[in-house]
């Protein structure tokens, strides 16, 4: 009895540290700091501050075998002024099982396809987490089922895509907001109200040939980008996400410091057929300090020939657009980089900027600051509704 | 005229014994420059031999940064390596960064040339971004330290040609001294010397000379371990700047080989799947 108590005992010791071993636990909590450099133009909204606290945990698990992975990544943000703000989301929580040649992935994931610095048009999978930043980088987990097949021509991969994720919007109270309030409870799709009644298909192929990353995607479903309804009633927008098919293509070209990339999309929708494309160039410099920075040149066009009524189809501010900026990376203990540029819309001339730099403190830490610029915006220009939203961040963030 | 004719008759004969005497002179150092070429680049061949045959490999590591003032900083990484045995491919590598904590993920897949650039792509975890890079940078710091992209990616026999400069003591062993010259481009190297020790043939120091050919850095080999098959390994390697007194240091744990490792772990498509 004694020594089966023992054994017992050992026995649960032993699995515990196997799967103690075994698992994986990361995570950050950062503090950040928006401020505005003028106030907004719209009733309601915060003036000139936005404190907010976010975190992400990271939890990972694989099989000793390396078959099975399980991971868990949930976010949040507690926001001191926009309500709408302060959100939680699973931006992974998936299973996957890896075979040789066929991984099955199953659970809420992010994928990102595509290969341009200024503009991901090819990338559709995942919702924008449009509340944490306008740029679209930032993504809602998905549902699927995604199935991957390694072949010595390329990776093919397939996705179901059951349940479909709203776009998130700021608040009454928040800057970087359309002119009136989206009101989530009167989304519409094209089947009817309900996201969970909608489920969408992918495919995607992946490869290089030499010098050349080629891929090719196709997706069916409902659009991530909702056109807007004014419920005149209400003074709100309703979003309505339309059925869309869309094909798409993304080229890089890497030649010595040269990368050479495109992006093109056709997308069908209900009301028309358009073509939008983004390309350019990045060149590096390296060594251009004694210390081994480099210093990166980067330049692409952008452009949508969709249609300008509303009423069709979202709009797009990128439609004959020219980024022009920088990446300095000083390639220093503390991974010191800049990033930034500069947007000018060829049919007006409007300007806005954007910089993103960041720095390592020691081993646990990184200070970030993040600017965003409107600085000529022409009044019939989409971003005119963002035009007194200048501002930057300063994010504080420590990692465990 | 005769003197004249005399004289120049001298002078093509002077010109002719001196272009002889130049030209054996010539064919003299080129044979023993072939000599010392030839035995620079067999001792450099029989030093690279005893580290393949491993097939493939996994190895953690912890990089230390020690700056001007002695502070240091770590870095924590894993290596998986798939051999190529012809010596005129090059190996697949992948390295993943556990820490610091904000790059925890981020993944290197290298599949090396000889002469021609690298294919190379990183992984960006927190976008679940895959991007191919440019290998064309050399000579930069690799993650700020004192290694350069090339100390790693170019370890191929023949990406040098090589000279053999004679033999010395270092530490009390016996070494040949092999000075190497980079055949790739963009090199941040003008030379290196290299020390291999004449009883197991590892690497045990190299200098490294920059573009101006004054000596830039100095690396040092040592714990060498011998495993299973006869296939060596340095599990300690200090990298000392010479012009800005910082160091590195690259500490190996113990070295996994055979590990079942193939070509499909080593495809753009498996990045996906680190983080």
């Amino acid at each position: 009895m004694k020594m089966l108590l023992a054994s017992a005992l050992a026995a649960v010791s032993l699995s515990q540290a196997a799967f103690a071993d075994g698992i994986d636990i990361s995570g950050s909590i950062a503090a950040e700091n928006r401020v505005f450099f003028e106030r907004g133009n719209l009733p309601g909204q915060l003036q000139t501050y936005q404190g907010s606290l976010e975190f992400e945990l990271d939890v990972r698990w694989t099989s000793p075998d390396r078959r099975w992975d399980f991971v868990f990544v949930p976010f949040g943000r507690l926001d001191g002024r926009d309500g709408e703000r302060t959100h939680f989301d699973a931006r992974e929580a998936y299973v996957r099982w890896n075979g040789d040649t066929v991984s099955v992935r199953t659970g809420y994931a992010k994928v990102f396809w595509g290969v341009a610095e200024s503009l991901h048009l090819v990338d559709i999978i995942n919702q924008s987490d449009g509340i944490e930043d306008i740029d679209n980088e930032d993504k809602l987990g998905q549902l699927m089922l995604e199935v991957s097949v390694q072949q010595d021509w390329g990776q093919i991969t397939g996705y179901v895509l059951p349940s479909f994720r709203k776009r998130t919007f700021a608040g009454v109270d928040g800057r970087l907001r359309l002119p009136f309030p989206v009101d989530d409870s009167l989304t519409r799709f094209d089947q009817g109200q309900d996201e969970g009644g909608d489920i969408d298909f992918a495919l995607r192929y992946s490869h290089y040939f030499g010098d050349w990353d080629v891929g090719l995607s196709f997706f069916s479903g409902a659009s991530r980008d909702p056109r807007f309804v004014i419920d005149p009633s209400l003074g709100v927008f309703a979003p309505f996400y339309d059925d869309i098919t869309q094909v798409g293509v993304d080229l890089q070209y890497t030649n010595e410091a040269w990368l050479w990339k495109f992006e093109g999309i056709v997308r069908d929708t209900p009301f028309e057929t358009f073509v939008a494309g983004v390309g350019g160039l990045e060149y590096s410099f390296y060594g251009v300090t004694e210390a081994g920075a480099d210093l990166g040149i980067i330049l692409e066009i952008q452009y949508d020939n969709r249609s300008n009524d509303p009423l069709l189809g979202p709009l797009s501010p990128a439609d004959n657009d020219l980024v022009t900026g920088f990446r300095y990376s000083l390639n220093d203990v503390e991974d010191t980089a800049v990033l930034a540029g500069i947007t000018t819309d060829l049919d007006d001339g409007s300007l806005s900027g954007f910089v993103e730099a960041s720095r390592r403190i020691g081993d646990n830490w990184t200070t970030e600051l993040e600017g965003r610029f409107f600085l000529s915006v022409d009044q019939q220009n989409l971003i005119a509704g963002f035009s007194k939203d200048s501002h930057i961040i300063i994010r504080l963030t420590r990692y465990f | 005229m005769l003197i004249n004719k005399q004289l120049s008759n001298r002078a093509l004969g002077l010109l002719l014994g001196a272009s002889i005497a130049i030209g054996a002179g010539l064919s003299g150092a080129a044979f023993a420059d072939d000599v010392s070429k030839t035995k620079g680049h067999e001792i450099a061949a029989r030093s690279d031999r005893s580290d393949t045959g491993f097939v493939s490999s996994e190895v953690e590591a912890v990089m230390t940064l020690i700056n001007k003032r002695g502070r240091k900083s770590t870095r924590e990484l894993s290596f998986k390596t798939l051999e190529r045995e012809s010596e005129d491919v090059g190996d697949k590598g992948l390295t993943i960064f556990a820490t610091p904590r904000d790059v925890k993920g981020t993944a290197l897949l290298s599949h090396a040339k000889i002469l021609a650039p690298d294919d190379q792509w990183l992984y960006l975890p927190a976008l679940k971004r895959v991007k191919r890079i440019s290998s064309a940078n050399k000579s930069g710091p690799f993650v700020g330290s004192e290694f350069a992209f090339e100390d790693f990616t170019s370890t191929e026999l023949n990406k040098y040609s090589y000279d053999y400069k004679g033999e010395d003591t270092l530490d009390g062993m016996k070494v040949d001294i092999i000075e190497r010259f980079p055949l790739y481009k963009n090199s941040g190297y003008t030379r290196q010397i290299s020390y291999i020790d004449q009883d197991v043939f590892q690497v045990r120091k190299i200098d490294f000379y920059d573009r101006k050919n004054s000596l830039l850095k100095t690396l040092t080999l040592s714990d060498q371990r011998e495993y299973e098959g006869g296939v060596w390994r340095a599990h300690m390697l200090t990298m000392v700047n010479h012009i800005t007194g910082k160091s590195t240091t690259l500490a190996y744990s113990d070295y996994k080989f055979k590990t079942g490792l193939a070509d499909k772990d080593f495809v753009k498509g498996i990045l996906k799947r680190i983080r």
